[in-house]
Parts: C-alpha cells; structure tokens; sequence
C-alpha cells in the first residue's frame, strides 16, 4: 500500500510560519525561534511518518482487515457482508495531492476500518470492489 | 377508523384530540392561573384560545391527510399536508413492535403502533392512534407476515415469564446513585441549616439539584411499574408503565445482544438488570421514554430469573469463561476481580467492571466487525483486547487483557466463527 504524508504539507507551513515570526523579532531571540521550530517539525514528522507507515490493510475472501495506530495498536476485522456504505472523502488538501480517504461503514458504531492517504484511482477501485463484494455476500441485521 | 379507497385506511377520529391534548391542556391550565390571578389584561385570553384552536386545527389537519395500509408484506403510511411523506416499511425488516399508549390514549380506549426498523427513530413507523383492539390484531398481523406466516394467523398465546413486584422496583430505585447523591444532598442541607452564614447561599443551589433528582427518580418508578416479561412465538413481550403503558415486542432472532449489570449498591441484595439491545433506535424518544428504559429486559431481578431470560433471550447456554492471565492485575488493578470472557462456536459471553459489573453476551452471527486494540501498557506486558462490535452504538463484548498471541488467534478464530454462524442462519 502507498501512502503519501499528507500533513507534511501543514508541518511545512508551520515551519515557514514559526520562521517568518522568527525573523520578524529579529537577533538570537529570532534564531532560537527558528530553531524550535523546525526542531518540533521534524519532530512532527517523524510521528506522522510512523504513523502513517503503521496504517495498512488487506484485502481477503471475506473481510478487510485495517491496522493503525504506533502507541496503542489497532487491527479491525469487517466482513464485507457486514458493510452498509462505504465513504470516498477528499478534503482541500487530499485533492492538491490527488489522494483519497476511504471509510466503511457498519452498522455497529465502533467499527473502524478507515483508510486515508490512498491515491484516487487506488480509492475508486477499492470502494467498487467493496461495493461489489458486501452487494454478493450481505446479511442481514 | 373509515376505510377509503384502496384499502387505504384513516387514523381514529378521536387522534387529534389526543395529539393536542397535551398542549391544550397547557393552554387552559395557563388561562385558568391568569384569570384566577386576575393579571389577563383585555383580549389576552382571546390570543392563548387562538393559539390552542390553531394546535388543535393543526391536528385535524394532520389527522385527515394520514392514512395507511397493509399491503401483503408492507406497511404503507402517508401523512403530511404541504410535505407529503410516504413510508413503506418492509414487514420483513421489522425490529420491534411497540404499543404505546399515553395516559390520555388509555383514557379513550386508543394505543399508538410503532414499528421499529433498523436506524435512526425517524425511520420508525408511526400509527396515533388506532382503537385499541385494532392496534393488537395490526401487531399480530405484522408479527406473523414478519415470520413468513399468513397475516390472518391470530395471535398466539403467550406465557408470562417474570413480573417485578412494586417493592423490588422502588427498592432498586432507592439502592440506585440517583438516590445516594439525592441523599448526600439532604445531608448537606441539613449541615447547611445548621450553619446558616457559612453556606447559605449554596444551601439554595443544593436544593435546586435535589428538586431536579425527585422527577427523575419518580420517572424511573412510573416508566418501569409493573413490569412483565413474557414468552410468545412470535417474540418476547414487555409491557410497563404506570400512567402510560407501553407493550414492546421484539423478535428473538432480531435481538444482538444482551447485558446484565449489577451495580454495588445491588450486589448485597443478589439484584441486577437486564438490558437488551436490538438494531432500532433505542436512542431520546420524545419526552415520555428514555434511552435507559427502553433497552431494559428487566428493570430489577434476581440473577437466576436474569439468567434464565438470558438465555431465552440468546436461545443458547452460556460459554465457560476464563480470567485473563495474573499479569492483568498490573494493568487492570481494580477490575481485574471480575474479568473473564469466554465463547464457544454460537455465542460470545464477556465480564467488566468493578463498581459496576457488566457481563455482554452476544450471539456470533450479529457480529458486525472483530478489532483487536493493544495500548502501550498492555503491551509491555503482552496482553490485548478484542472487542465483538454488534449493532448500535457501544454495544460490544470486550475480551479485556488477554495474552497477546491469544489474543491474535481469538481475531482470526472469532472473524472464523461468525462467518459460519451468519452463513448457517442465512
């Protein structure tokens, strides 16, 4: 699976931002400024980084089995005829990125089997094939 | 009920008057305090009667462009004036049958149906009001169309299982946190009286809470007085209430999970409650119902009664349980006493909790996903959570704080089982 660390973009911002601050208040107090900055950025992306690497999922015969999470490690099990609609969602910053999230939907509230950072194309042919498979193999409540 | 075209049939006549009643009973009730107080200025009782006759007008409207029928394996309901809304609810999608009947309903001899689908309470169907007996044969009807029988088949007859006496249920109510918090207060008031400069003004604001906690308590009492479960082929039956009564009926194969709870202040007496969770809306339901009341299976009851509604309620034995290893004790110092879990190849049976002991147990095939969540405590020591998510919001049976590999093999065991208990229920 590929995944793209969409919030580098926000960080990179960040750092720009912190710099410019930095900058603005002028002398030592604007270089340690710029420092702390781009120290709790790269710091930043190095949590995103493993926590996107963390995000996996597989696609089996029956069910789609999703693993996130560094810390507190996560792996959902959602039989595809459990599945009541599945969600493509792009926000501003996704779509500059041509990514996609996927999201489906149980009918239990818990059930969390979210997969973001996915390329566009990557995100249709899941959400077709999930379509089509919990069409074949639904159940009932 | 007049019958129309089509078989298209009309709501009682008397429907408004009921749905109104409410509102212009307020209305009166607020002429009645003016002019008694004698404030009502010239022609402000003519706007309160406006206000009152437009209700009143508003659900005679109502009443006359509903109509509904049952149309072989569909309930069919049409209402609405200006927004014209048309509801086909699927016999065979049915969760539960309710005959509600509010005071003022009881009163004239009308009940309200409410069938229950899969989802928000908006999607439930609603029949207010019908005559009583035509509201019970429709039920009956339902029932049986949703067992694939023929929907002329009466209802059949039913055994009643548990009744919860008076007693035992204001007991409850008094051994409940409503009440010790209900009871702190009056302390704290009486301490308040006795040092009247020091804390006078919170000494008003404590009894505000106390004047909020007595509706609650009574609310409890009156939603869950005289509560009987009983046994039908068609489903298990609960009636309750004491002003308004309420008859649920839910399907057995229609049920996702059931939990016992057995609060501390309980334990001494052997006492728990029952909760059962069913795919429909359990959530706020006008004023009248509460979340709490209408998952209840059994307000207040013995274990062993608890127990044998369990089972009817699952259609199975329980499996043998096990506690986590003694290593758990570290992560889970307090709860670690009653946790234990256990399934077997039907059903999956779990145990949390200290204060409050809850055991979850859920039949495989309502499974809806199987999640494993480790935290950085629990991996220190190797353990894990597996949770079986059902239907709903925060229904689940937690394994809590199984040994990691497991917990692995119970993932891939449980997706396993319940993939073959969905596939042999169809």
């Amino acid at each position: 699976m590929r995944c793209v660390q969409v919030t580098a973009a926000g960080l990179a911002g960040a750092l720009v931002a912190g710099a410019a601050a930095g900058l603005a208040a002028g002398g030592l107090a604007g270089v340690a400024a710029v420092a702390v900055a781009a120290a709790g950025a790269l710091l930043a992306l190095w949590f995103v980084r493993r926590r996107v690497r963390a995000w996996s999922y597989t696609e089996r015969d029956e069910d789609l089995i999703v693993a996130r999470g560094v810390l507190v490690r996560r792996l959902s099990v959602v039989p595809y005829g459990r599945m009541q609609f599945v969600d493509v969602t792009a926000g501003p910053v996704e779509r500059a990125f041509r990514l996609a999230t996927v999201k489906l939907h149980t009918a239990a509230a818990a059930s969390d089997a979210r997969i973001p950072g996915l390329e566009r194309d990557e995100a249709a042919r899941l959400r077709d094939r999930l379509a089509a498979l919990g069409e074949a193999k639904a159940a009932g409540l | 009920m007049t019958s129309t075209a089509a078989g298209w049939r009309r709501l009682h006549p008397l429907s408004p008057l009921v749905r109104s009643g409410r509102t212009a009973l307020g209305v009166l009730a607020l002429i009645g305090i003016t002019a008694t107080a004698g404030l009502g200025q010239d022609g402000s009782h003519l706007y309160d009667g406006l206000a009152a006759a437009l209700v009143a007008g508003g659900a005679v409207v109502n009443w006359l462009v509903t109509r509904w029928r049952l149309d072989g394996a569909t309930l069919c309901i049409e209402t609405g004036l200006l927004r014209r809304d048309s509801r086909q609810l699927p016999v065979a999608r049915i969760q539960a049958v309710d005959v509600v009947r509010p005071f003022l309903a009881r009163a004239l001899g009308l009940a309200e149906l409410r069938v229950r689908l899969a989802g928000h309470s908006h999607a439930d169907g609603r029949l207010a009001y019908l005559p009583e007996q035509a509201a019970l044969d429709l039920r009956a009807q339902l029932l049986a169309a949703h067992h694939g029988l023929d929907p002329a088949t009466p209802e059949p007859a039913e055994a009643i299982l548990v009744r919860v006496p008076t007693g035992r249920l204001v007991g409850s109510v008094a051994a409940s946190s409503t009440s010790l918090v209900a009871v702190l207060l009056v302390a704290e008031v009486v301490l308040v009286i006795d040092f009247p400069r020091v804390l006078a003004a919170a000494g008003g604001m404590l009894l505000v809470w106390l004047l909020g906690l007595v509706p609650l308590l009574w609310r409890r009492i009156s939603l869950e007085y005289g509560f009987t479960v009983a046994q039908a082929p068609d489903g298990i039956r609960i009636r309750r209430g004491l002003l308004s009564t309420v008859a649920e009926t839910i399907p057995r194969r229609r049920v996702q999970a059931v939990r016992m709870i057995e609060p501390l202040l309980w334990r001494p007496f052997g006492w728990c409650r029952l909760e059962i969770d069913v795919a429909g809306s359990a959530g706020r339901d006008r004023a009248e119902e509460t979340h709490r009341t209408r998952k209840a299976l059994l307000p207040v009851g013995h274990l062993d009664t608890a127990w044998q509604l369990m089972r009817l309620a699952i259609g199975a034995e329980p499996p043998a349980l096990s506690a986590p290893p003694r290593r758990a004790r570290l992560k889970a110092p307090l709860s670690y006493h009653f946790l234990a879990a256990g399934q077997d190849s039907a059903t999956a049976i779990a145990v949390t909790g200290r204060i409050r002991k809850v055991t979850t147990w859920l039949p495989l095939q309502k499974v809806q996903s199987v999640r494993l969540v480790s935290g950085p405590v629990q991996r220190s020591l190797s353990l894990a959570t597996v949770h079986l998510d059902a239907a709903g919001r925060d229904v689940r049976a937690e394994f809590r704080d199984r040994p990691a590999a497991e917990a692995a093999r119970l993932t891939e065991q449980l997706a396993a089982l319940c993939r073959t208990a969905r596939q042999l229920t169809g």
